[in-house]
């Protein structure tokens, strides 16, 4: 085969970063948008997607869920002879499977590098296993760290593509992908939607990706927390913030229940986990405040009872199970384009 | 042994000949050509230039014992002459801490030997600047390093009994607290300066408050019982205000600010790259604006590099990792220039104000910045105020590279550094004793 194109079984134009204009449904807003959206060379922040990539993104990505319904082989021949390395320095079981399985389906060959157990542990550097990476020839790296900005130091040191896996309490960006895939799934055209995001924004990397993400697709996003745990420099953010959990759910669209870390709840950022959930914890009554068609987020894992009661968590409304299966499509479309885009060139 | 100084304008002002007689400014103005020593002195064409007293820094860091790999007392030192210094004032900070005179006087003969300018140790208030308990300072101060200057600079000297103890105690010998203002319970894990880009960047703030508040603090204190305060690295428009309040009522405190602080913001952290990482953080436009004028009136007296040399594995490494701190010794001055005399804010006179007389007599020194006058002691920097030059931390005397000024241009270049008549660097290269 010579051209990636083939290895998309669609009936439609393969998506490449060239050759998918974003027509039609996917058309931009303003005017100043190209016409061509081009995908960043690394995926490090949410922010550096424009609306033309992001979408783009987004409908590689149902594109390769189509591709993939029905299939007995659930894989695809398109990265094959590619290296892709997850460099893992923070436990994170769920994000490494779903990145691994994304770029399985792809037939990467998937090297995994986690920092237990590895050179790291031994104190070797971030620049020193970026440059052992980049001897081994690895296309694209998939980096978690415990601290902010690694992925983006790592993309100065490795030849390769750098997909931040989430990085200290900066951001996310392919959870917020997920989760704007999953909110178009269910909302359509997020333009004007409300979502409303609940918790610890100030230390979610998770709460940063979503806000730059969906409101550069034209979303209202509305962050609820106390106000300990809202970042002083908010104010500079496209989004509203409340701390009445009650007024900003009346009527939204979606709302997206953040993880309350354990180390922070003796941190003193509230009193205690009851008075927590009494004042930004979904139960039921809480739930029935949002839109009739809105669905219930949470990027896991959950504490139940904490942020969210179990009967809101597994109820009609919630789509938190799809939202980990649409992780991994929402992956192979970011490999697939940050990778085949480089593969195909001329196309 | 004499110089003559041909054509050289004191502090920017008249040109006038200088006549440098073993170590001493013999004469000034026409005065000077006329002497009969002047006869037979090595004759130094300095038109177009500006001549100001040697400079003196309150706040370097010299590494020296203990992290050799950073920096020495002596690549120290001629970082220091190179960039115009004649006195440099080392902080304790080393391995071990220099908190007894046995150590004080280890980095004090380091200078001596090296003779590159004059290294003052500063002796730290705690012992191991752990917070905990008063080091010896009367023994560091009655030591042949005479110390003067105390400080658990990299560490804020937060219990306030502790501090009020301090400044007590070393009212019995003339000396001076020199305080890190970091409340240290309101920056617990901070990275950088709190506000719009720490909250971007998912970087744990630092908030100016922690700074502002403990300047409060030690300026009550320092009234209460009648002491002297200095404060080191001021950083936030807030801290400004709070000096200018005390001054006002007559607290007995000085302050200073960083070059990196005059001229640098916290956009800079917006790659990651922990070379703008740096304790005090680098803050806001604001801020800036608000330490350039605090300067320029005289609410803060002095600029000090805080030069703070460190391993590349300390500063390649992720955010959090990374040891804060700057070089400083070889752009100061440039930077002064371009943030405050090309800015119309001080002239050159000023600039020998707040980088020579106003250190050099807060640190209690009496032979360092002083008038270009006959009868002085012959510390002397010449510049070239026309000329321009790029940062390269690779050519820099430091054995470290991390200048947060790399590749730009700065104003201002040092052509010669006179320590008591001997030239101690020429054209970019220092002269050691034996030279």
């Amino acid at each position: 085969m010579t051209t990636t194109a083939a290895h998309v079984p669609t009936a439609r134009p393969t998506p490449t970063p060239t050759s998918t204009a974003p027509t039609g449904a996917a058309a931009p807003t303003g005017s100043t948008e190209p016409v061509v959206p081009t995908m960043p060379r690394h995926l490090l922040s949410a922010g550096d997607l424009t609306r033309g990539s992001a979408e783009l993104i987004l409908d590689t990505a149902e594109r390769i869920d189509q591709a993939m319904a029905g299939r007995e082989v659930r894989k695809l021949p398109t990265l094959r002879g590619r290296t892709v390395v997850n460099l893992f320095f923070e436990d994170s079981t769920r994000t490494r499977i779903s990145f691994e399985l994304a770029a399985k389906r792809l037939s990467a060959d998937v090297i995994n590098f986690s920092a237990k157990g590895s050179s790291v542990s031994k104190g070797e550097s971030l620049k020193d296993t970026a440059w052992t990476l980049q001897a081994m020839g690895a296309d694209a790296v998939v980096c978690r760290h415990s601290a902010s900005g690694a992925p983006q130091q790592l993309s100065g040191w490795v030849d390769g593509h750098v997909i931040n896996a989430g990085d200290g309490t900066h951001e996310h960006p392919t959870q917020a992908l997920l989760d704007a895939f999953t909110l178009r799934r269910h909302l359509g055209r997020l333009d004007g939607r409300r979502i409303v995001v609940v918790g610890d924004v100030l230390h979610s990397r998770v709460a940063r990706s979503n806000v730059l993400l969906l409101s550069t697709l034209g979303a209202q996003v509305t962050l609820v927390a106390p106000p300990t745990l809202v970042p002083v420099g908010v104010d500079a953010w496209p989004a509203q913030v409340s701390y009445d959990l009650d007024g900003a759910l009346t009527g939204a669209d979606a709302v997206m229940m953040l993880r309350v870390q354990r180390e922070r709840m003796s941190g003193a950022f509230f009193p205690t986990e009851r008075e927590y959930s009494r004042g930004y914890g979904l139960d039921e009554r809480r739930r029935a405040l949002l839109a009739d068609d809105a669905i219930v987020m949470h990027p896991g894992p959950m504490n139940r009872g904490m942020e969210i009661t179990p009967g809101v968590a597994d109820g009609v409304n919630s789509v938190i199970v799809e939202q980990v299966a649409n992780g991994v499509t929402v992956r192979m479309a970011v490999l697939y384009l940050l990778l085949s885009g480089e593969m195909d060139g001329g196309l | 042994m004499s110089v003559l100084i041909t054509g050289g304008a004191p502090y920017g002002e008249q040109p006038a000949d200088i006549l440098v007689v073993d170590g001493v400014i013999a004469a000034v103005g026409a005065d000077a050509a006329a002497d009969p020593r002047a006869r037979d002195a090595e004759v130094v064409d300095a038109a177009g230039l500006v001549v100001l007293p040697g400079l003196v820094d309150l706040h370097t860091h010299l590494r020296e014992p203990g992290r050799e790999d950073a920096e020495t007392v002596a690549t120290g030192s001629a970082a220091a002459a190179l960039g115009g210094y004649t006195a440099v004032f080392a902080m304790p900070n080393t391995d071990p801490t220099a908190d007894t005179a046995g150590v004080v006087e280890q980095v004090l003969r380091l200078g001596e030997q090296t003779g590159l300018v004059d290294v003052h140790p500063i002796g730290a208030v705690t012992v191991g600047r752990k917070g905990q308990k008063l080091a010896e300072l009367a023994a560091m101060a009655t030591s042949a390093a005479r110390v003067r200057v105390f400080s658990d600079d990299g560490d804020c000297v937060s219990d306030p009994l502790l501090m009020r103890r301090a400044l007590e105690y070393v009212k019995a010998f003339g000396g001076v607290i020199a305080q890190h203002a970091q409340e240290p319970r309101l920056t617990q894990g901070a990275q950088m300066h709190e506000g719009e880009v720490s909250a971007r960047l998912g970087l744990t703030g630092w908030p100016a408050v922690a700074e502002e508040a403990i300047i409060a603090r030690d300026c009550l204190l320092t009234d209460h019982v009648g002491s002297r305060l200095h404060v080191c690295h001021l950083s936030t428009a807030g801290s400004v205000e709070v000096v200018a309040a005390a001054k006002k009522r007559g607290t007995n405190v000085t302050a200073e600010v960083t070059p990196h602080h005059l001229l640098l913001t916290d956009e800079r952290a917006q790659g990651y790259d922990p070379v703008f990482k740096v304790n005090p953080p680098l803050r806001t436009e604001a801020d800036v604006r608000a330490l350039r004028t605090g300067l320029a009136t005289g609410v803060i007296d002095i600029v000090a590099t805080d030069h703070a040399p460190h391993a590349s594995q300390d500063k390649e490494t992720e955010w959090d990792n990374a040891s804060p701190g700057m070089l400083g010794l070889q752009t100061a001055l440039s930077v002064v220039i371009a943030t405050m005399v090309r800015t119309g804010l001080l002239d050159w006179r000023g600039v020998a104000r707040v980088m020579a007389e106003a250190p050099a007599r807060i640190g209690g020194l009496t032979d360092q910045g002083r008038p270009i006058a006959a009868g002085e002691p012959a510390n002397l920097v010449l510049l070239d105020p026309q000329a321009s030059w790029t940062v390269r931390g690779a050519d820099f005397a430091s054995l470290s590279r991390n200048t947060p000024f790399e590749g730009m241009e700065l104003p201002g270049r040092v052509v010669a550094t006179y320590l008591r008549g001997r030239r101690t660097a020429s054209a970019g290269v220092a002269l050691g004793a034996e030279s």
